[in-house]
């Protein structure tokens, strides 16, 4: 033990003899170990955003919808052509899984229909969404006023709306909506609560687009039902367009996580008997869970590719200790000699030289992980650097610019003590080479060397 | 007569490759305890190949040398570190003292490689301070190498070869790099120290400061050609 301590002694006795050299040989580790951390935290922060979103589906939720069928599928419904396009899920595939599927807690249908909505002089284009109670839960909506639709809603078919914030302020501004009567697509609905500002889900995985549920209705699906029928008809520059469609989504709110993912394959399976749905191909299942997997993997790559790039900086910083070792080594081969004839054991020298590398890099390491624990702020600033100057100098691109200042580095503890290990390991190994070489040195010549 | 060292029939040959150099053609010599040798000779002569060899700096090619009772001329490297650390002080022409390190620090070198490696106790750092004192270095313990003048920095060297109670103390030309004052000097230590019993064997070519030792061996093409003795100091 007092032999180590010796030794270290010893290291920091040589290294602090020239403050400057050791400092700047040092500065390759820390920023090696610094990028590293700061690398990794990029991707980590970047692959958590992606499962926030993720989550934000809920994992053991199963969303199925309806997706419009190509042109070609949809049109030719059995020689009846019809300018009415026919698709989506329906109340039947509900009711099928509503009764079948046993591993489920809630089954959710949901139709959304974008529509104009008026309040005296002000309209809006809003999403009308015919939904159930549970749609609030699921979906992470939170009231600042009023209460949301209940089952008694949906048994009375009362006339009642749940308004996003949005909508709420663009339509109302600062007056009171609850109470208040809403006119969307042609039927008035009397305003019972407003629901909070929340961020858009991003879209994920392809066959779900993003959702603002900024600019809402919420209405019982089946007073929306009754009063709109399933016909959408959609009149635009001497052309119209009808489509019929019973049901936008359908959640499926599984039990157990375990389940969740058999489930979506017998979800598929069952719809897929109705041979309907097997000619339009006109419905899509999103499991979250299986993006979450993906999500997953993605991390890994990323943080394997980000690292890697790091990790070569780490490489040249040994580089720069082991060549600054090997001019101390020549510089001190006198003093080799000196040890040597004194007592010294090859293995005492190549313990000093070693030492002297470890420590270098050690405390290269320490600094470099205090640094990078600083990579959220740090980021910060270049955030705000880059908004300033970048992107509202000119003609940014401002939905990099959002994606940019959205992001946000979150460090991977189980980085800091693998950068710091790795430089640890690299001072190690770029030492070997000139301790073994300072401890070959035979006394009699190193002691002649001037 | 007790015997600190002695060489039987040493040889010890350098291969260049395409000729061989016999630096000892079978050199044989007996150091009693508390002798006082000179070996001298002109460049070439071997008397470095023998104080490399006695200083277990280096092997020989055949033959014994005897150093405490141990034949230590064919022992591997690191037991000659320990032969180094344990039995000789070296006090060398041009000093040899480490340059990031005090006086005492210097001095204090050789304990830092003993064996088992112990740590340096108060009672052995104040040996170390009494061994500076000794060689007159009272008020220079703190200083480092290049703020002493040359015959300072020998006698740093000469506590330090004293740290370890060797069994001999080894010095190749010890005043070669001083003027003639400083010689005086160092040379009235080393006499104090071998009439104290330290066994000491000095390279040298010098004829003044060979006069200081009980005998000398003059050597020749790898032999010691004859031996004289003469007063000492």
């Amino acid at each position: 033990m007092s032999r180590l301590i010796r030794t270290i002694q010893l290291a920091l006795k040589s290294l602090l003899l020239h403050k400057l050299r050791s400092g700047l040989t040092m500065l390759g580790i820390v920023f090696g170990v610094f990028s590293v951390i700061a690398m990794l935290a990029i991707g980590e922060g970047a692959s958590q955003q992606a499962q926030d979103q993720v989550l934000e589906l809920g994992a053991l939720n199963i969303i199925i919808r309806s997706v419009k069928p190509p042109e070609d599928s949809g049109q030719s419904g059995g020689g009846n052509r019809s300018r009415v396009l026919s698709y989506g899920l329906k109340w039947t595939d509900f009711y099928l899984l509503d009764k079948t599927i046993k591993t489920k807690s809630k089954a959710i249908p949901v139709r959304e229909i974008v529509q104009e909505a008026r309040h005296l002089h002000r309209s809006l284009n809003v999403r009308l969404v015919g939904c159930t109670p549970e749609y609030m839960e699921v979906n992470h909506l939170k009231l600042s006023q009023g209460r949301f639709l209940t089952d008694e809603d949906q048994r009375q078919l009362t006339n009642y709306a749940v308004i996003a914030h949005e909508t709420a302020q663009e339509l109302y501004g600062i007056e009171d909506p609850v109470g208040s009567s809403i006119l969307v697509g042609g039927t008035s609905y009397q305003i019972i609560g407003v629901t909070r500002p929340r961020t858009a889900s991003a879209a994920v995985g392809g066959s779900l687009s993003g959702q603002d549920y900024n600019k809402d209705v919420y209405v019982p699906l089946e007073t929306l039902r009754s009063r709109m029928k399933d016909l959408v008809i959609r009149v635009s520059a001497g052309s119209f367009s009808a489509e019929e469609f019973q049901l936008n989504q359908i959640t499926l709110l599984i039990r157990k996580r375990e389940d969740v993912i058999p489930t979506s394959e017998v979800v598929r399976e069952s719809l897929l008997l109705d041979p309907d749905h097997v000619r339009k191909k006109d419905f899509a299942v999103v499991v979250p869970l299986e993006l979450l997997k993906q999500a997953d993997q993605l991390r890994w790559i990323f943080n394997i590719v980000l690292g890697s790039i790091a990790a070569i900086s780490l490489v040249v910083g040994g580089i720069g200790i082991m060549n600054i070792m090997l001019a101390s080594v020549t510089e001190r081969t006198r003093e080799i000699g000196i040890r040597r004839a004194l007592g010294a054991r090859q293995i005492d020298i190549i313990q000093q030289f070693l030492m002297e590398t470890v420590v270098l890099s050690g405390i290269g390491g320490i600094v470099g992980v205090l640094l990078g624990l600083s990579t959220p702020y740090a980021f910060g600033g270049i955030q705000w650097f880059v908004e300033v100057f970048v992107f509202e100098a000119g003609s940014g691109n401002s939905e990099l610019a959002h994606i940019f200042s959205d992001m946000k580095p979150k460090i991977a503890y189980w980085s800091l003590p693998v950068a710091f290990g790795i430089s640890v390991f690299i001072g190690i190994v770029s030492g070997l080479y000139p301790a073994f070489a300072a401890a070959k040195l035979d006394p009699i010549e190193a002691l002649r060397h001037e | 007569m007790k015997l600190a060292a002695s060489l039987h029939n040493l040889h010890k040959y350098y291969d260049l490759g395409s000729v061989v150099v016999k630096a000892l053609r079978g050199v044989s010599a007996e150091f009693p305890r508390g002798d006082f040798v000179a070996i001298m000779g002109s460049s070439g002569s071997g008397k470095s190949t023998m104080l490399n060899v006695l200083g277990g700096l280096d092997r020989a090619t055949h033959g014994q040398y005897i150093l405490g009772g141990y034949d230590v001329a064919h022992l591997g490297d690191d037991d000659l570190s320990r032969i180094r650390n344990q039995m000789i002080g070296f006090i060398f022409q041009s000093y040899n003292l480490i340059p990031q390190y005090t006086a005492l620090e210097n001095i204090e070198v050789p304990l830092h490689y003993r064996p088992g490696y112990p740590a340096i106790g108060a009672a052995e750092h104040n040996r170390c301070i009494d061994l500076g004192v000794m060689v007159g270095l009272g008020d220079r313990l703190d200083h480092r190498p290049y703020q002493l003048s040359g015959g300072q920095q020998q006698r740093v060297a000469i506590a330090r070869a004293l740290v370890n109670d060797p069994a001999i103390i080894l010095a190749d030309e010890p005043t070669g790099n001083l003027d003639s004052t400083t010689e005086e000097e160092i040379m009235a230590i080393l006499d104090r120290l071998n009439r104290q019993g330290r066994t000491i064997i000095m390279v040298t070519h010098e004829t003044a400061v060979s006069m200081h030792a009980k005998r000398r061996l003059h050597m020749k093409d790898g032999l010691i050609e004859r031996e004289d003795t003469g007063p000492s100091t």
